[in-house]
């Protein structure tokens, strides 16, 4: 017996490394990016985030216009992906027959598995030569007295690089809300029913308002995916270092600076500039992600969670 | 609640009805649009990438810049090496880890663990490129496919830990007890019973993991580098056919845009083709499961 107890004793303590390095990994890949980004961060200190000059030249460096950019673009794509999604969610959980839900998610779940880089090349190809002949124009001549809808139309841009976002979460959206509206105990939406509510009223009334945290909690994981999307937002915003309010213009992102610069970074402090962005946005997408993660566990109860990539 | 009562009466039931249909069709529409950008962009791969795709794609080097012809066999060779060294260092972490979770480890430290795996899985792509960067490129002093395939094997770790602790927990209880009953060691029931019984939830999770890393390019940008040769050397940088299909993309050169639209052809194909296998893993074990 206790010839037993030593080997597995053994084998459970082998075992064990393997858990501890994932907390030495996530440990370490914090360490680097703070000790990688210390000439930047000592340099600029807290001002690295409000200063809006990115000088690789002057070695003057920071980080406001990528901010911006990040929020902006992600607000966009969340005001036109959110009612998007959970429409056709709502689709898919009430009104659609079953073989046509089962189809239409499947055909989601490819859309989530399109690689971010043919999501890119598509926007190249086909969303900007839109956006610049059809969509831009279009809201420039009816909705130009806007300040959002004026400046020169490239077509490359926070616009296109918005819809690109927007599609890219689409599917995550519909995902989630889809989960969280099947969550609702059938009985509610049945005594609605009973009461004489159409299928929107109970839908409305009932169900969004009893999973509206929930789908509050897809909405954030859609919004973490859209901060750190990378290839398809590099590939059509432009890349202009610029904070306007005009939605035409190129601008930039905190993730796409970096794929872009990266790698010809020449100097100690330009690099170091860059992985404290890098820093910034493994911060801020951890804070989202434990924020959503938290909203859908209390309303599923921890069981669906997982099905989100 | 109340207002929704009062608004209900306030309306004919004709008028509720009609607001009803009206909403039912503007759902419709939205599931319509989300397909019609699906069957567009898939329409476009098909239309431009078929067309452009021969068999030189498939054997020959990329050409001299701005010279028309040649292919991405290197980087679809690169490609495969990459996602050889993400799998040598994600499925160890990933499944010693989800064996871990659910046969031995404390509830707390289980929760800690969990909580950090959803941690990394919600990391954006780029920064484990930094990461790569930081402790394999650097020290190194060179771009290399080692620096790649760790990026993207860190990548796979939380799905893969995921899965096969889901599918290890699914294993019933009874397997187990009867081999511990037959005086088998806790260790030999895990790695003969145990892993046996769940190998096909795992895989699928280990298959489904690697189709999301395949098509990844952020991690790869400043770490595999990308390599208009061949390159067999674990220490040098490598090709890597996202990486390609985005220089090709933003290159000014339209031989190289239509071979950016072959190559995400292919790398759309390869990663569906992953999926598709994951998908049979899954049948496996419900065969199994069901016929027990």
């Amino acid at each position: 017996m206790s010839r037993h107890d030593t080997s597995d004793l053994i084998f459970r303590r082998t075992l064990a490394v393997f858990p501890i390095s994932i907390l030495i990994l996530v440990a370490g890949i914090l360490f680097q990016l703070v000790y990688s980004s210390l000439p930047s961060l000592s340099k600029f200190g807290l001002g690295f985030l409000l200063n809006s000059t990115w000088d690789p030249v002057a070695e003057n460096f920071g980080a406001l216009p990528f901010i911006f950019g990040t929020c902006v673009t992600s607000f966009v794509a969340l005001l036109l992906a959110v009612p998007i999604g959970v429409g056709v969610a709502i689709y898919l959980a009430e009104y659609a027959p079953p073989q046509v839900a089962r189809v239409v998610s499947l055909l989601v779940d490819l859309l989530a598995a399109i690689p971010s880089v043919i999501y890119g090349l598509w926007g190249i190809f086909v969303l900007v030569p839109y956006m610049r002949n059809t969509l831009q124009p279009f809201l420039g001549k009816y909705f130009g007295f806007l300040p959002f809808f004026q400046g020169p139309n490239y077509g490359v841009g926070i616009l296109a690089a918005s819809i690109m976002l927007a599609i890219i979460i689409i599917p995550f959206i519909i995902s989630v809300s889809r989960e969280v509206i099947l969550a609702v105990p059938q009985v509610y939406k049945e005594s609605a029913y009973a009461l004489g509510a159409t299928r929107w009223e109970a839908m409305s009334n009932i169900v969004l308002s009893h999973g509206k945290v929930g789908i509050l909690g897809a909405v954030i994981l859609a919004l973490g995916r859209a901060i750190g999307e990378v290839m398809a937002v590099t590939m059509i915003i432009g890349n202009n270092v610029v904070i306007t309010p005009s939605l035409f213009s190129p601008g930039y992102t905190l993730a796409s600076v970096i794929a872009n610069e990266f790698a010809e970074a020449d100097s100690n402090l330009y690099l170091s500039a860059l992985i404290e962005i890098g820093l910034v946005l493994f911060l801020v997408s951890i804070i989202v992600n434990i924020l959503a993660r938290i909203l859908i566990w209390s309303v599923t109860k921890g069981n669906s969670a997982e099905g989100v990539r | 609640m109340k207002e929704m009562i009062q608004k209900a009466f306030d309306r004919t039931r004709l008028q509720r009805e009609i607001w009803d249909k009206t909403m039912v069709a503007v759902l419709f529409l939205c599931a319509l649009g989300v397909l019609f950008i699906l069957f567009n962009i898939l329409w476009h791969l098909i239309v431009e990438g078929i067309s452009s795709l021969n068999f030189d794609f498939f054997i020959h080097l990329p050409k001299a810049v701005g010279e028309k012809g040649g292919g991405m066999a290197n980087a679809i060779w690169g490609t495969l090496i990459l996602l050889v060294l993400a799998v040598c260092v994600g499925v160890p972490i990933g499944l010693g880890t989800g064996v871990y979770l659910s046969e031995y480890a404390h509830y707390r430290f289980a929760y800690v663990v969990r909580f950090m795996t959803d941690v990394m899985n919600g990391i954006p792509s780029i920064v484990f490129g930094i990461f790569a960067y930081t402790v394999c490129v650097l020290p190194m002093k060179t771009f290399s496919a080692l620096s790649g395939g760790f990026a993207l094997g860190l990548m796979m770790i939380p799905m893969i830990t995921r899965t096969s602790e889901q599918f290890v927990k699914m294993v019933p209880g009874q397997l187990r007890e009867a081999g511990l009953a037959l005086g088998i060691p806790q260790w030999r029931v895990i790695l003969d019973v145990i892993l046996p019984s769940a190998i096909g939830g795992i895989m699928t999770g280990v298959m489904v993991a690697l189709a999301r890393v395949a098509g990844e390019t952020a991690p790869l940008l400043f770490t595999a580098f990308g390599n208009r040769y061949f390159s067999h050397s674990l220490t040098q940088p490598i090709a890597a056919l996202p990486l390609q299909v985005f220089d090709y993309a933003i290159s000014p050169f339209d031989d190289w845009h239509r071979q950016a639209w072959a190559g995400a052809v292919v790398l759309i194909v390869m990663v569906f083709l992953i999926n598709i296998w994951a998908q049979y893993f899954v049948s496996s074990r419900k065969r199994w499961s069901t016929g027990k």
